[in-house]
Order: structure tokens, then sequence, then C-alpha cells
């Protein structure tokens, strides 16, 4: 049987390789997706909990995230096209120019 | 039976997919297994019963998402191999597997509050699509409406971020960069 | 009648901020003027409510207003108006109204003439707070402003050098501030303690609450407070060890001498021993009573044995009045509180008289104070001369003077309790103190006119000063001639002190010796002094005479074994522990945060890669934080 651990296990685990994502990526692209990634991760065990508990909060909470995600990424897509016309490159390691 | 097989599979998959987003060189490997991964992911919905969630996340996610990703590839070099100075891998591969191995022992741990009381609790014998309709336009119709609003504002900054004059930089006419790029 | 408690208490606090509204302007009279009539206006209203009290009018009380309540403790600002402090009332409004009228003629030619005012009434208010008060709380806020206020007033001419002993034997006005307060306050803290202990015992700090609830209380409780609330009042009336500011106090200008000498300062503490007589007279303290008695004679013995061999003018004055607070003591550790009220009013008006004739030569002689250096002055200062002449045969004992009955009765109090050696002790100082007053009178006020080696050409002080004196000078005279009606008027409060029959009879005796000893005084003070100054080497190098001028050597003592030791360890304490110690712990945090700061600021690359890194490394801590309690939890 599978219990709400199960689903929240692997909502970790998933949120792990996120995190991962974010760490190791330097490309502005790729930290996007490894965003989504976390995003989704935290919809799983959202959903779950909404189940293993009848109710429909943890639903409405992954709905509104999904929301949120969809706008990140229309601005944040708005911004990434901007920067790459202004300096050409997506690197991060390129683009550090806040040098303290 | 077929729940825990669903399970396993779909697990073993999202996981596999996710790896190669966040590990592939290729922008468009990893933006087509994070488009795979999605779609598991609404697999995972479904299995836990919430199917208008799971519609949710295929139109939005695995519809629009990905579409506007596919979209502002082209505006990028997307054939060619990412090159980039990747952080010590030991060290992220150390913090990733900290936090998954600790969000496991949490989330494994035995959940306290077991009395927890639902406050909109699930409705026998109605959809699901149709319960949270109920709650959402009721109960929760103020942050739905700001989320409207929200997506709009969105939607709006994307197109005067990315749409209007392609041609030219749109947020500092007179920097000097990008006059250079005009001249080039 | 209440109104009437309301306008003597507060006509000086308005004439206080009336002057400090013109503080930091130049001198205007009229400042004066209205602060002496509002002064007048309280000594009405105390008049009044003396008189309605002597009527058989019951005691007024007042209660302002609830001023701290918390928990348990409710303390009302309350006011009340018995025989007792409507006796300290009448005197003290009637003798600071002198003060201010004569203050107007002192302060002519000083700068800060508003800004004394100001002070001057202040004074007056805080004192009369203190003996209105019905409860201890608000006897010691007034105590409190009484010692700040003689501060002020001491340190009136703060700018003044410090100069050495060798051209004025004084010290400077800010240093003799400082002395005073500080010796007060060490005072107030036993003050404090004991209004501590009786508020812990009793539940409550009103008198009359305070003093029905002592007979249930522990012996050793009832002396504890009895002691603690006697060295207050031991520095607030400067009894010895804690003297020595008295004398230096002289440095102030002299109204304000004249003020806490005779009316608002150092009575407080005969105030306290008289207010809290159920205390006092209870057997369980009678130790207690028996010290505060021994201890006045010894310091009436004390002070009038320095006072013989002074040249300061004020300070023989000063002296005189220790003495004659230890007379008081005297009377009310004997048990003898109305004898010792009586000599307290008699004794104010003519102490104030004599401070206000001192403040007379003073002024004629350019601030010269050295008795040495004046003779003759009768001729050029006829009315002063009276003035000081009658407040000097008052304080001698001479009858039919104020203090020959005041004091008599005293003298009488301790042949009547069986204390033959403070009776003893007592009509010794009699003679001693007619001696000094004489001695000092004659110096300045007869014989060769020593002064015109000094260029000084005295005058008279103006004519209203003079006049604004005479009230003092009369009730000098007077005075004693209301000891019956006065006792009967304080004895309906006050437990009554009759003589013993046995004393009764010897009556004329005693009075008679008393009075044999001080016109032997007042005689071998014409014969040596008379007729202008003879020095005599061989006594003035005698090993009394230099012990008697150099104050016993007290303050010498207390320079090298109070004041430089604890100056030694305070300089210790500031070198070792509050530079190594406390500094240290401070500057110790602000390095740590500064070194932090400086190793940390590496993160800052600019590169936002780095910064996520950091912000998964703290991610990652949280989660060991929320993993730590969830698996404890």
């Amino acid at each position: 049987m599978i219990g709400l651990s199960h689903y929240l296990i692997i909502s970790g685990i998933l949120f792990a390789i996120g995190l991962v994502g974010v760490l190791r990526r330097k490309n502005l692209l790729m930290l996007f997706f490894a965003t989504e990634i976390m995003l989704n991760a935290a919809n799983v065990a959202f959903a779950a909990v909404s189940n293993y508990y009848h109710d429909l909060t943890g639903q409405m909470f992954a709905f509104f995230i999904i929301a949120v995600a969809a706008s990140e990424v229309a601005v944040g897509l708005g911004l990434l096209i901007v920067l790459y016309k202004k300096f050409g490159t997506l690197d991060l390691d390129d683009l550090a120019s806040m040098k303290g | 039976m077929y729940e825990q097989i669903a399970f396993y599979l779909f697990s073993a998959l999202t996981v596999g997919l996710f790896m190669v987003t966040v590990l592939s060189k290729n922008i468009l490997y990893s933006m087509t297994s994070l488009a795979a991964g999605m779609v598991l992911i609404s697999g995972f919905f479904f299995l836990l019963g919430a199917d208008f969630l799971g519609v949710v996340q295929l139109i939005v996610y695995v519809g629009a998402v990905m579409a506007l990703y596919a979209f502002a590839m082209m505006f990028f070099d997307a054939t060619r191999d990412i090159k980039e100075k990747n952080t010590s891998s030991a060290l992220v591969f150390l913090l990733g597997g900290m936090a998954a191995l600790l969000l496991v022992v949490v989330f494994a741990a035995p959940i306290m509050g077991e009395n927890i009381q639902a406050s909109y609790p699930v409705i026998e014998g109605v959809g699901n699509a149709e319960s949270v309709g109920m709650v959402l336009f009721t109960k929760y119709l103020v942050p739905f409406e700001v989320a409207a609003v929200m997506l709009l504002v969105a939607m709006i900054a994307g197109i005067i971020l990315a749409g209007k004059k392609m041609d030219h930089s749109l947020t500092t006419v007179d920097d000097p960069i990008n006059v250079q790029e005009e001249t080039k | 009648m209440e109104k009437y408690v309301y306008i003597a208490l507060f006509a000086p606090l308005v004439s206080s901020i009336f002057a400090a509204l013109f503080g930091m302007s130049s001198k205007k009279n009229f400042v004066g003027v209205i602060a002496s009539l509002l002064l007048a206006t309280s000594f009405m209203a105390s008049a009044t409510l003396a008189s309605y009290i002597a009527e058989g009018g019951a005691a007024i009380h007042v209660t302002m207003m609830e001023w701290i309540g918390a928990g348990d403790l409710m303390i009302p600002f309350g006011f009340m108006v018995d025989h007792v402090s409507v006796t300290m009332m009448v005197v003290v409004t009637l003798v600071s109204t002198v003060v201010h009228i004569y203050s107007i003629g002192y302060m002519d030619h000083d700068k800060s003439f508003n800004r004394f005012f100001s002070y001057l009434s202040a004074f007056v208010f805080s004192m009369l707070v203190l003996v209105m008060s019905d409860n201890f709380a608000g006897l010691f806020i007034g105590w409190e402003g009484v010692g700040v206020c003689s501060w002020l007033l001491i340190g009136f001419w703060y700018h003044k050098e410090d100069v050495s002993p060798e051209v004025n034997p004084s010290i400077s006005p800010s240093w003799a501030a400082n002395e005073a307060f500080i010796v007060n306050r060490i005072a107030d803290l036993a003050m404090l303690v004991g209004i501590f202990v009786l508020y812990w015992n009793t539940g409550s700090l009103q008198y009359d609450v305070v003093f029905a609830e002592l007979p249930h209380l522990d012996t050793a409780i009832l002396t504890t407070a009895a002691i603690a609330l006697f060295i207050g009042a031991m520095g607030k009336s400067a009894q010895f060890p804690l003297h020595t500011w008295l004398t230096d106090a002289m440095e102030g200008p002299t109204p304000v001498s004249a003020l806490i000498h005779a009316a608002t300062m150092v009575t407080a503490g005969v105030f306290l021993v008289i207010r809290a007589n159920p205390l006092y007279s209870m057997d369980a303290v009678s130790d207690v009573s028996y010290f505060i008695a021994a201890l006045g004679t010894f310091v009436a013995f004390f002070a009038a044995s320095m006072a013989l061999v002074n040249r300061d003018l004020k300070r023989i004055i000063a002296y005189s009045t220790l003495s004659q607070l230890g007379y008081m003591f005297a009377a009310a550790g004997l048990g003898a509180y109305w004898i010792a009220l009586f000599h307290l009013a008699a004794h104010a008006f003519f102490k104030a008289l004599l401070f206000l004739g001192a403040g007379n030569v003073m002024h004629a002689m350019h601030d010269e104070l050295d008795i040495f250096k004046m003779g003759g002055l009768k001729q050029s200062m006829r009315a002063t001369y009276y003035y000081m002449g009658i407040a000097s045969i008052a304080l001698a004992g001479i009858p039919p003077f104020a203090g020959f009955f005041s004091k008599d009765a005293i003298i009488e109090t301790a042949f009547n309790e069986g204390t033959l050696i403070l009776w003893i002790m007592l009509v010794v100082t009699a003679g001693m103190t007619a001696f000094y007053s004489f001695r000092q009178v004659f110096l300045t006020f007869n014989g060769d006119h020593r002064y015109k080696e000094f260029g000084i050409h005295p005058h008279e002080m103006y004519k209203f000063v003079l006049v604004a004196m005479s009230p003092l000078a009369l009730l000098a005279m007077i005075a004693g001639f209301f000891q019956g009606s006065f006792q009967e008027f304080i004895t309906k409060l006050l437990p009554n002190y009759e003589m013993s029959h046995h004393t009764h009879e010897l009556v004329y005796y005693l009075g008679g010796l008393v009075l044999v000893v001080a016109v032997s005084g007042i005689a071998l003070a014409w014969k040596k002094y008379g007729n202008g100054l003879k020095r005599d080497e061989k006594c003035e190098n005698s090993f009394i005479y230099q012990l008697l001028k150099n104050q016993y050597y007290i303050p010498h003592f207390y320079a090298e074994f109070i004041s430089r030791p604890y100056a030694l360890v305070s300089e210790m304490m500031w070198r070792n522990v509050d530079m190594k110690i406390v500094d240290a712990t401070v500057d110790a945090i602000a390095h740590i945060l500064y070194f932090s700061g400086d190793k940390t600021r590496k993160m800052q690359t600019g590169n936002l890669s780095h910064y996520l890194n950091w912000m998964g490394v703290g991610f990652v801590l949280l989660l060991i934080v929320a993993a730590i309690t969830t698996v404890i939890g």
C-alpha cells in the first residue's frame, strides 16, 4: 500500500534534484528548469497531503503555485531575452557584474 | 496493486527524467525531459485523485509553459552545447544529497497531529473538479481573482520585455553597449 | 480649610516656577518681591491653619491623588496638617519669608539673582512636602528634594575658584555642595532601608497605619527600623560622624545658610524622630533612643568645643547649630518630644537671626569672614549689632529670651531622667555656648577697628532688610513665654513629658546653675575679648587648641582614610574592572563582528551562482534543524 510518506519522500527527492540543478548549473535557462522541478515537487507533496487528509486546501495551494509558476515563467523569460540581447550570454559567470 | 506499480513506475521515470534535465549539457534535451517529467507529475496527481489539478498541470505546464520555453529557445542558440564552469560537483552533490536525506528523514518520521481537522473536506459523491470549483469560487474567490490579475500583469510584462521593438533595447536606449551592438 | 493646605504647600512651588521663568535673564527686582509675597502667602495660610488647629480643630487630612499603585502597594499623594506639622509649617514659612526678603537685599549685586530665588523657593517647597506628607514615601520625596535644593544652593557660586587654605580656610562651593550631597546620600540609603523594613512588615507607608502596627512587630525589626531611620536623620541633621558637610556648607550664600540651619534642612532629622515618636518611644527600642540622646549630647559638646576656637564667623554659627541639634536629639532621645520641637522652633528664630546678622557683617566686610580681622563694627552697624546681640543672648540661654526656656527644659529633662553624665555635659556645653557666641560678638563688634588695616569701609545693610529681620528678633526675645501654651497645644498629639516632682522642686536651682554657667561663659568671653583681640601665642599653640582648630582632625581623617582609599579603589576598579572587563567585553563584541565581517566579505563575489550555493548551504542548515526537531519531537 502506498502511504503518504511515499509521496512525501518522492517529493523530497525531486526537490533535492531541483536543488542540485540550482546549485550546479550556471546557465540561467537551466536554473529556470531546476526551479520548475522544485515547484512541481512541492505540488506533489501538497496534492498528497490533500488526498490523505481529505482536505481540498492542499489542492488549492498547488493550484495557486501553478499560477505563480506560470507568471514567473512569463516574466522571467522576458527578462532572459532582454539579458541575452544585452550581453549575448546567459552564463552567470559572465554576467557577474556586482563585484563586491 | 496497480497503484503501487504506477507509483513506482512514475517515481523512477520522473527521477530519471529530471536527472537528465538537471545534468544534460544540451538545452533541448533537458527541456524535452522536463516536459516529459511534467506529464508524469500529472500522473501523480491523477493517482492522488486530484483530477482537476492533473489536468491543469498538463494544460498549463506541459502546454503553456513548455511552449513558452520552446519559443524563448528561438532567441538563444539552442543547438549548441552549453559550456559552463560547473561548481565543484562534490559540494553540490553533498548539499543535494544531504537535502534529500534530511527531507526523507523529516517526511519519514511519524506524522504528528493525527487529529488534524480538514477545513474543506472532500465531499463524497461529488467529482473532484466540481468540488474544487466549489471551494475555489467560494472560499478562495479573492485569491483566485488576485491570481488572475497577477497572470495578466505577468503576461503584459512578458510582452513588453520580450516582444516590443525586438530590434532595439527597450530598457536603456542610450546604453553604450547596445549602441555598439547595433552598429555591429 | 483644605484650600489653605494647598495654598501653604504650593505657593512656594509657584514662586519657584515663576522665578525659574526668569532664571536666565538679568536681575529683576520684582522676581524677588513676588517670591517673597508668595512665601508670605504661604506663611499666612500656615498661620491660619495653626490657629484653626489650636482652636481645637481636627487634624486636616487631604489626599491629592492616587500616586503609586502597583500590586498591593498603594501610596496616595496625601498631606496631613496636625499639631506637629503645623508647627513646622509656621516655623519654616516664617523663617523662609524673612530669608526671602533678606535675599532681595543680600543678593542685590549678584547676576544670578532670579535663579537664586527659584532655588530658594524650591527648597522651601521640598521642606513643606517633607513635613506635611502623611506617609513615608512623601517624606522621602521631600527629603530628597531638600537634598537636591541644598546641593544647588550650597554650590550656588559654583564658579568660585578653589583657593589654598592659607588664603582662605574654606573650600570651593562646588566641592562643599558635592560633599553635602554625597554625605546625605549615604544617610538616605539607610533611611530608605528603614522605610523598606517598615513597609515590609506593616504593608503600608501611611504613618497612622504603620504606627498602629508597631506593637505587633518583633523587637529585632523595630530596632532595625529605628536605627536605619535614625541614620537617615543623622545625615540630614549632620550628627557625628556625618557632620562635616554642615560647616563646609557655609560656602553657599548666607541666606541659604540661614535657611538650611534654621528651618529647612537640618531640622528634618529632628522632625523625623519626632514624627516617628511612636516608634522611638517603644520599650523595645529604648536602647536606640538612649543612644540618640547620648549621641545628641556628645555632638552638642563636641560641636561647641570646635566653635570655641574657630575664626570663621559663619562656621562658628554653624557649629552652634550642630550643637543645638545635639540638644534637640538629646531631648527627643529621652522622650521629651515636645521639648525637642519647642527648642527646634525657638532655635529656628534666633539662629536665622544670627545668620542674617552674619550676612550683614559679611556684606559690610566685603565677604571677609575672619573675626580676627573685624572688631569695633558696632559704630557703623548698630542695628546689626543689636540683632546679633539679641540672638546671641537667646542662644546662650539668658532669660527671658527664647533659648533659656527651651534649652533649660532639655537640661532639666536630662536631670529628670537621671542620666547625670548627659546632664553634666549639657550644662558644660551651655557654658561653652555662651562663651563662643559672645566671643564672636565681641570680636566682631567691640574693641579696636582691626579691619582698617585691610582697607575695608563697612556700611550698614539696607533699611528694608533690617526691618524684615525684626520679627525674628522679636520672636527670639519672646518665644520662650509661650512654653506653657505650646506644651498644651502640642501634647494633644505628642506624648506629654512632665518633670517629676523631685525635679520640679529643684527646678530653680537647676535653672540657676545653668544660668550661672552661661553668665560665667559670657564673662570669660568679655574678659578675653571684650576690649579687643589679644592673641595668646602659648595658648594658640597648645595641643588642645590645635586639635579643636583642626576639627579634631576629622576632615583629615576622612580625606586620608575614606576619600583617598576610595579614590584608589575607584582608580583600580576603573583600570582593572572597567577597562579590562566591561570595556573589553564591549570591544570584543565589536571586534568579533568586525572580524567576521572582514572574513565573510569574500562571500560577496558578485556572482549569482555563488550566492545560490550559499543559499543551498543555508537551506540544508535549516533542514538539519528541522530534522533534529522532528526526530526529537
